[in-house]
């Protein structure tokens, strides 16, 4: 596929529109989907099934004036929310949802992947430290240390799984994974690593999206009982709605890569289900994991700042290291 | 643009939670002396919704006093009004039909658990898990139906009088509260198996603000803050009134002295008041609920009364000098979150905001009640 400037233009617009729309109707999922869970009727007012909600509520923020704080630094202030949603949607470029539906691929897309999604954390920092706000600037220092302590086992998950594949194109990643579901990441037993331990590294990547996405039971950063809203204490109107968005994004964002690096991407369960289109089986395995993120918000209490990061240094880290280990072991072996 | 902030030569900032604070219920401030996330010195600063309810009891006739009380715990309201009826049943020798006392037992305990459930779903908000409270609220919505179809109203009641019941229980009460048990029972596996088991819940409150029971007398603590504790106090074992001496009920008590003891303790409680609903149903007699001879005007001897009644919230106490005339000498309410708030300043030091805010979760404060 030649790179011509209508090619990147439909590309982006197209990255935009799904990133949008998924956050705009995640939203909209999350709240039935919580008032499924707590037997109450969620929004259904506006359209057939609520469905009118999310637009409508895009309307009253944006109509909404932006205050800021005195004495908050207003570049940063402002730069905030922008880069919550910014990363996100960049990375919607390079997620392949099947054989030809990319926007662009890249030899090194689980490294672009990652290189944005660790801004996310910057998001918060500045959102925090810029509001001039005490409560957004506990959540914020909580924010940082949750995202060095979370980053480290997902990526050392990621490298076993770059190891497996020997590549790190995602779309390289899923075509290793072809075949049946025993080929996939999460249970690779004809696959050609034979890796046992994948199930746990799959839990590991999993824990490790909900607290970088800042979701229950690890959302620390916005613990509405005790810092009020955390870092978005101080913000009103579409930066708020900027916020909002992008913790949907970023959802989409840890849901897609789990489904490439351990799900098969747009592979079919079983080979004869074969004819049904890729990205199908993409869409199904990804809105599945939204689901139980939904599901596992509304279900848990929220951990403890020490209770998360003792999880991270003391289970989750030496576990993936020794799956690291164990599987450049059985890499050597077969 | 930006002034700097000016730390204090320690590096302590002071974080003021409230009075407009998720955490707090209410209308409750803590100014808390932060030292990053930890909490150097904590006061607690009341006083936001005061009402002189005690200067209302001085001012006001002993009948137009009655519906004061349920206005100072609008989650338990009926245990203290079933305080201030006993008071002035004593005070002026006013004799109460034996139906009438269990029907109002079988009430105070309905109360019970009803602000118990209330209790239970906002403390695991305060922990971060929001979908109990919403099932919580739906039992407490059967209890509430049931209340609304005797006494009239759902929140503040105003159905005791002195002497008896404004009305009598029908028998669409007695088969809802026959059939309202089972489901409660069943609930509570429920909230067991969804909340209590959770390891996450129970590694926020296990070992958390423990309470010694030096504490706890320091500070006069009661309900299950002090039973959580191992303080085995309960006013209707302790100072029997009413008709409990007629029920076969426990008082929970657990030794941990922790948040999680605390839970435990009022989670029990539930169990136990099922208990006392169930044998109030079963041996409630038939009768009047009006005294037949009652005087026109109450006018208790000249005295000093006191009766003590175990409310959800703890022991609450209320103290009346009488000067022989239509209106108190003085009405003293001894309300138990006061007492078991203060635990708080002291308690709380050195600990982590998010486990101080657990903690306060768990001494079931209401503010009102407080500030009276």
């Amino acid at each position: 596929m030649r790179l011509t400037l209508l090619n990147v233009i439909v590309a982006v617009v197209i990255a935009i529109g799904f990133a949008a729309l998924n956050a705009a109707y995640l939203v909209w999922a999350e709240r039935r989907g919580a008032a499924r869970i707590q037997r109450r009727p969620g929004p259904n007012i506006n359209g057939p099934f609520g469905l009118l909600q999310p637009p409508l509520d895009g309307i009253k923020l944006m109509a909404k004036q932006l205050t800021i704080p005195g004495g908050a630094d207003k570049v940063l202030f402002i730069a905030a929310p922008v880069l919550a949603m910014f990363p996100a949607i960049m990375s919607f470029v390079t997620i392949p949802f099947s054989e030809t539906i990319v926007a662009k691929n890249m030899n090194v897309g689980v490294l672009m992947i990652f290189a944005f999604a660790s801004m996310g954390g910057m998001s918060l920092v500045f959102a925090g430290w810029s509001s001039r706000n005490k409560y957004a600037m506990m959540s914020s220092v909580r924010a940082v240390s949750q995202a060095v302590a979370y980053e480290i086992p997902m990526l050392i998950t990621t490298i076993t799984v770059v190891m497996i594949s020997g590549s790190m194109d995602l779309m390289e990643i899923v075509r290793q994974q072809s075949g049946s579901i025993l080929h996939w990441n999460i249970f690779p037993l004809l696959g050609n690593s034979h890796n046992i331990l994948m199930p746990m590294s799959f839990l590991i990547f999993f824990t490790c999206t909900l607290a970088e996405t800042n979701r229950a039971p690890f959302d620390l950063g916005e613990a509405e009982s005790e810092l009020v809203a955390g870092f978005h204490t101080e913000y009103g109107s579409m930066g708020f709605g900027l916020f909002f968005m992008g913790e949907y994004a970023n959802i989409v964002i840890g849901s897609c890569m789990t489904t490439i690096l351990f799900l098969g991407g747009w592979n079919a369960p079983l080979p004869f289900l074969g004819f049904i289109p890729g990205v199908f089986w993409f869409l199904l395995k990804l809105y599945l994991l939204i689901a139980t993120f939904i599901w596992i918000r509304w279900t848990f209490p929220r951990t403890t700042i020490y209770g998360l990061l003792n999880l991270s240094w003391k289970i989750l880290i030496p576990l993936s290291l020794f799956n690291l280990l164990f599987t450049a072991g059985l890499i050597k072996v077969f | 643009m930006n002034s700097p902030i000016l730390l204090q030569p320690d590096e302590t900032f002071i974080l003021n939670v409230g009075p407009q604070h998720p955490a707090t219920h209410g209308v409750l401030r803590v100014k808390m002396e932060m030292s990053g996330e930890y909490i150097v010195e904590a006061e607690t600063v009341i006083g936001y919704i005061h009402r002189m309810h005690e200067k209302m009891g001085e001012l006001k006739t002993y009948p137009q006093f009655l519906m004061n009380l349920s206005r100072m715990d609008y989650l338990g309201a009926l245990g203290y009004s079933h305080g201030h009826v006993l008071l002035i049943e004593k005070a002026s020798g006013i004799e109460v039909p034996e139906r009438a006392e269990y029907i109002r037992a079988i009430m105070v305990e309905l109360n019970r658990v009803a602000s118990h459930l209330f209790w239970f779903g906002a403390f695991v908000m305060d922990l971060g898990g929001f979908s109990p409270l919403m099932y919580a609220l739906q039992d407490r919505e059967h209890i509430l139906d049931m209340l609304e179809g005797v006494t009239g109203s759902r929140l503040t009641y105003c159905y005791f009088r002195f002497g008896g019941l404004y009305n009598d229980v029908d028998d669409d009460f007695i088969s809802a509260a026959r059939r309202f048990i089972p489901r409660m029972r069943k609930s509570l596996k429920k909230y067991h198996a969804l909340v209590t088991g959770n390891i996450i819940f129970r590694k926020r409150l296990e070992g958390i603000a423990p309470l010694s029971q030096e504490m706890c007398r320091k500070y006069g603590a009661s309900s299950a803050v002090a039973r959580g504790s191992g303080i085995n106090f309960d006013v209707r074992k302790n100072e029997p009134y009413s008709v409990y001496p007629e029920f076969d009920f426990d008082v929970p008590v657990f030794h941990e002295c922790d948040s999680l003891a605390r839970y435990n303790v009022r989670m029990e409680e539930i169990e136990q008041s099922l208990r006392i609903i169930e044998q109030g149903l079963d041996k409630l007699p038939d009768g009047p609920i009006m005294p037949e001879k009652k005087p026109k005007l109450i006018k208790p001897p000249p005295g000093d009364y006191y009766q003590a009644v175990e409310t959800a919230r703890g022991s609450f106490g209320i103290r009346l000098v009488s000067d022989g005339g239509k209106t108190p000498y003085r009405l003293k309410l001894r309300s138990p979150t006061y007492s078991n708030m203060h635990l708080f300043d002291e308690a709380c030091r050195g600990m982590m905001i998010m486990d101080a805010l657990a903690f306060m979760g768990s001494l079931d404060l209401v503010i009102p009640e407080i500030d009276r």
